[in-house]
C-alpha cells in the first residue's frame, strides 16, 4: 500500500513539474490524459513507475518538438537537414560519398545536419519517419531499395518537410520530391555495354555478377546486359548475385571455372566483386586483362581499381559519380531563396574508362 | 537356416537403429544425400584437375577442393560455436561483426595510419597475434555479460552484432586498407607457391588438431558439458560454471579471429559491411546440423566441423547449378526445418513407435 502511495505520488510529482515547466498551451490537453494513465498504472501495480517515467518523458520531447519548431521558424540560423544515407563501410564509393556529404552540410555551411545509415530499407524509412518527427526542413535520401517510399514521403509533404533524393532513384511519384541528383545507372550500363561492343569478339560469353538485387545500381547496370544479351545474341554464361561481396564473386567465378564453362568476359558490377572475380582467374591460371584470354570489367572507378586498368590487368571501369553534395547545396539555397527549378532530375556527368586509354590524371583525378 | 538369418536380420536392424541414433549420423546422411545427389546428376562435380596459377605455381582445382577452402572458416567458427552452445545453452550472433573487428584490426596493424602504404609496417604473425587478442577480448566482453550477468547469449550478443561492423570501421578510420602489394599475406588466403592445396585448409586442420587434443588431455568437453546439462549440480560439484562459460565464449573469440585473418587475406584487403555477412547463422546452423542440442549440453564436435563443410557443399552444388544466390538462404531454411522437426521430442518418439511396430515385433515374433 505505502509504495502504491509513493508511486502515485512520484507520479503526480512528475506531471506537475511538467506542465509547470513547459508553460505551453499545446502541453496542457497531453498532460491530462498522461496524469491519468500514471495514476491509474499506479493502482495496478508498484512498477508504475517506470510506465509514468516514460509517459512524462514522451510529454518532454513534445516539449522539445514545440520549442525546436518556435527557435526555427523565428530566426531560421541553420537549415536542418536529415540525411538518410547506406552504410558507409558499404564500398569505397559510398565512404567517398559520406564523407563528401559530411564536409559539406556543416554547421560553418549554415546546416545542422542529422545522418542515419542503413543498407535496409525498412530501418531507412525507420529514421526517415524519426527525422520527419524531429521536424527536419529537409530530408536528403539515398534508398536502399526502389520501391515502397510512398508513404513516407507523403508523409514528409504533409508536414512540410521538403525531400530531395541523392544518389538512388525511387519508384514514386515525382510530386513527392522536389529534385534528384542521380547517376544514370542504366546510362552506366549502357555506357559500358557499349564499350563491350565496341571489343568486336568472335563470341561473347559472359559472366554476369550482380550487386544486391533491386537496388537501383544492379538494375541499372544488369538492364543494358540482358538487353544486349538478347538483341546480339551473347551468351551469358552466369548470372549471380554476390551481393557487392568480393569472396562471394570469387566463389561464383570458382564455380564456373569447376564448372569447366567457357567464358571470356567478367561483368561485374562493382570494382570488389571484379577483384574477387579476378581472384579465382589469378588461380586457375587464366589470363585476364588487355589482349588476355578474358576481359574483367568493373564498376565505381575506385583508386585500386584503375591503378588495375593502367596495368593492363582489368579492361574498363565505369564511373559512378559519388560527389553530389554540391549539387544538393545548390538547390537547396535555390529553394530557400523560394526559387523553383528548372529540372526535377539533375543527371551528373559520368564516364567509362578503357585500360588502354586510361592515364595517370584519370587515376588521381577520378579515382575515389 | 531361418533362424541365423533372423538373427542377422535383427543384428542388421540393431545396427542401423545404433547408427541411427548416433549424433554423427545427421551430418554424415545429409553429406552423402549431396554427394549422391550430384554423382547422378553430374559425376564430373567431382573432378579435381592440377592447373598453373598465373603466377606459374600449380593449384589443385576442382568443386571438391572449393568446398575444403572456402568451408574452412565456417569449420573454425563451429568449434568455438560448438563449445559456446554446450556451455551457456545459447549461440553467439555477433561472430560476423567481429570477424569484421579482427580483420580490420589485423589490416591496422600491418598498415598503420595510411591505408595503402608502400611497405608492411609490421611482421605479419604479429598483426595475426594482435588480430586474436583483440577477438578473445571481444568474446570476453560476450562472455562476461552471459556468465556475469546472466544475460541471455543471443541478446548480449546482440551488442555487437549490431556495433560490430561499425567498430571495425573505426578501426580504420573508415577507411578501407589494401595489402595486395605484399605477396606473403596473401599466401594465408590463397596458396603457398609450390603447394597445390588451398591455405586456409591446413589452418583449419591445425584447428581441429588442437581442438582434439584440448578434448582428449584436458576436462574442458566434460566440465562445459555438465554445465550446460545442469548448471547448480556442477557446481555442487566444485566447478565454477561462470569461468567456464567465459572461457568458451574466448575461445570462440579465438576461433573468430583466426577466421577474421583467413577472410583479410583472401583478397588482402577489407570491406566491413559485407565481409562475413550472416556467417553467424551458417554456424550456428553447422551446429544444429551436427545434431548438438541447441539448449547446451552434450555436443559432438566432429559432428559439427562436418555439419560445416555439409554447408559449404550445399552452397557449392547450388552454385554449380546455378541457383540464385537469392534463394541460398531458403534452402538452408528447407534444412533447419528438416532439422527442427525430426529433433522435436514428440517426432521421434512418434518415430520409433513406427519403427517398433513394424520392424521390432516381426523380429520377436521370428525369434519367438
Amino acid at each position: 500500500m505505502r509504495k502504491k502511495v509513493l508511486a502515485v505520488l512520484m507520479a503526480a510529482t512528475m506531471v506537475v513539474g511538467m506542465t509547470a515547466c513547459g508553460g505551453k498551451k499545446d502541453a496542457e490537453p497531453t498532460a491530462a490524459p498522461a496524469e491519468e494513465k500514471a495514476d491509474d498504472a499506479a493502482a495496478d501495480d508498484a512498477a508504475a513507475d517506470d510506465k509514468a517515467d516514460d509517459a512524462a518523458a514522451d510529454d518532454a520531447a513534445a516539449d522539445d518538438k514545440a520549442d525546436d519548431v518556435a527557435a526555427d521558424s523565428g530566426s531560421g540560423e541553420l537549415i536542418k537537414v536529415g540525411i538518410i544515407n547506406n552504410d558507409p563501410n558499404e564500398s569505397g564509393y559510398r565512404t567517398a560519398n559520406v564523407n563528401d556529404l559530411k564536409n559539406m552540410f556543416t554547421e560553418e555551411n549554415g546546416y545542422d545536419a542529422q545522418f542515419a545509415y542503413s543498407l535496409k530499407n525498412d530501418e531507412q524509412i525507420n529514421s526517415a519517419a524519426k527525422f520527419i518527427q524531429d521536424g527536419v526542413q529537409y530530408l536528403l535520401l539515398s534508398a536502399a531499395d526502389t520501391a515502397g517510399w510512398d508513404s513516407t514521403l507523403k508523409d514528409a509533404q504533409d508536414n512540410g518537410v521538403k525531400v530531395i533524393l541523392f544518389d538512388r532513384t525511387i519508384d514514386a511519384d515525382e510530386s513527392l520530391y522536389e529534385a534528384s541528383i542521380v547517376s544514370d545507372m542504366a546510362k552506366e550500363g549502357e555506357t559500358a555495354v557499349e564499350w563491350l561492343k565496341g571489343q568486336n569478339l568472335d563470341s561473347y560469353n559472359v559472366i554476369h555478377i550482380q550487386g544486391v538485387m533491386g537496388s537501383a545500381a544492379q538494375q541499372g547496370r544488369s538492364g543494358a546486359l540482358t538487353e544486349a544479351a538478347k538483341s546480339d545474341g551473347w551468351k551469358i554464361v552466369e548470372e549471380q548475385t554476390a551481393e557487392w561481396n568480393a569472396e562471394k564473386a570469387q566463389q561464383i567465378v570458382q564455380t564456373v571455372i569447376d564448372r569447366g564453362d567457357e567464358f571470356n568476359v567478367i561483368y561485374a558490377e562493382n570494382d570488389d566483386m571484379a577483384k574477387g572475380a579476378v581472384a579465382a582467374l589469378d588461380k586457375a591460371g587464366i589470363s585476364h586483362g588487355v589482349g588476355k584470354d578474358v576481359i574483367v570489367m568493373g564498376f565505381d572507378c575506385n583508386k585500386w581499381a584503375l591503378e588495375e586498368l593502367k596495368a593492363g590487368n582489368w579492361n574498363y571501369d565505369g564511373q559512378c559519380n559519388p560527389f553530389q553534395a554540391s549539387y544538393i547545396d545548390d538547390i537547396i539555397k535555390k529553394l530557400e531563396k523560394g526559387e523553383t527549378l528548372s529540372e526535377k532530375t539533375i543527371i551528373m556527368d559520368e564516364k567509362g574508362f578503357d585500360a588502354t586509354t586510361i592515364t595517370d590524371d584519370d587515376v588521381n583525378t577520378y579515382g575515389i | 537356416m531361418s533362424g541365423s538369418t533372423t538373427k542377422n536380420k535383427s543384428s542388421f536392424i540393431q545396427i542401423l537403429q545404433s547408427m541411427v541414433s548416433n549424433q554423427i549420423f545427421i551430418p554424415i546422411a545429409a553429406l552423402l544425400l549431396l554427394a549422391l545427389f550430384n554423382l547422378i546428376v553430374d559425376p564430373s562435380f567431382y573432378s579435381i584437375t592440377l592447373k598453373e596459377s598465373n603466377d606459374g605455381f600449380s593449384t589443385l582445382q576442382g568443386n571438391l577442393i572449393s568446398i575444403l577452402d572456402f568451408g574452412s572458416e565456417l569449420a573454425i567458427l563451429a568449434i568455438g560455436m560448438t563449445f559456446v552452445t554446450s556451455a551457456s545453452g545459447g549461440q553467439d550472433i555477433s561472430v560476423g561483426a567481429t570477424i569484421a573487428i579482427a580483420g580490420s584490426a589485423i589490416l591496422r596493424i600491418l598498415c598503420g595510419d595510411n591505408p595503402r602504404p608502400s611497405e608492411l609496417q609490421a611482421p605479419i604473425f604479429v598483426a595475426v597475434i594482435v588480430g586474436c587478442i583483440v577477438a578473445m577480448l571481444f568474446g570476453a566482453f560476450n562472455g562476461v555479460l552471459v556468465s556475469f550477468f546472466n544475460i541471455q547469449p543471443m541478446v548480449a550478443t546482440l551488442i555487437l552484432f549490431t556495433a560490430g561492423r561499425s567498430i571495425a570501421s573505426w578501426i580504420n578510420n573508415g577507411q578501407l586498407p589494401d595489402v595486395s602489394f605484399e605477396p606473403s599475406f596473401g599466401y594465408w588466403g590463397t596458396y603457398i607457391p609450390g603447394v597445390p592445396i588451398p591455405t586456409p585448409f591446413f589452418i583449419a586442420v591445425v584447428c581441429f588438431i588442437v581442438t582434439g587434443l584440448i578434448l582428449k588431455f584436458t576436462t574442458l568437453g566434460l566440465y562445459s558439458q555438465s554445465v550446460g546439462i545442469n548448471e547448480s549440480s556442477a557446481k555442487l560439484n566444485g566447478l565454477n560454471p561462470k569461468m567456464i562459460k567465459l572461457v568458451t565464449f574466448v575461445i570462440l573469440g579465438l576461433c573468430v579471429g583466426i577466421c577474421g585473418f583467413i577472410k583479410v587475406s583472401r583478397l588482402s584487403q577489407i570491406n566491413y559491411s559485407v565481409i562475413a555477412k550472416d556467417i553467424e547463422m551458417d554456424a550456428i546452423l553447422a551446429v544444429a546440423l551436427g545434431g548438438n542440442a541447441l539448449g547446451g549440453g552434450k555436443f559432438n564436435m566432429t559432428a559439427s566441423i562436418l555439419g560445416a563443410y555439409v554447408i559449404q557443399f550445399l552452397t557449392t552444388t547450388l552454385y554449380k547449378y546455378g541457383v540464385s544466390a537469392d534463394a541460398l538462404p531458403a534452402y538452408k531454411a528447407v534444412v533447419v526445418i528438416l532439422l527442427v522437426v525430426f529433433s522435436a521430442p514428440t517426432v521421434r518418439d512418434g518415430l520409433s513407435n513406427f519403427w517398433k511396430k513394424n520392424f521390432g515385433k516381426k523380429a520377436v515374433k521370428e525369434v519367438g
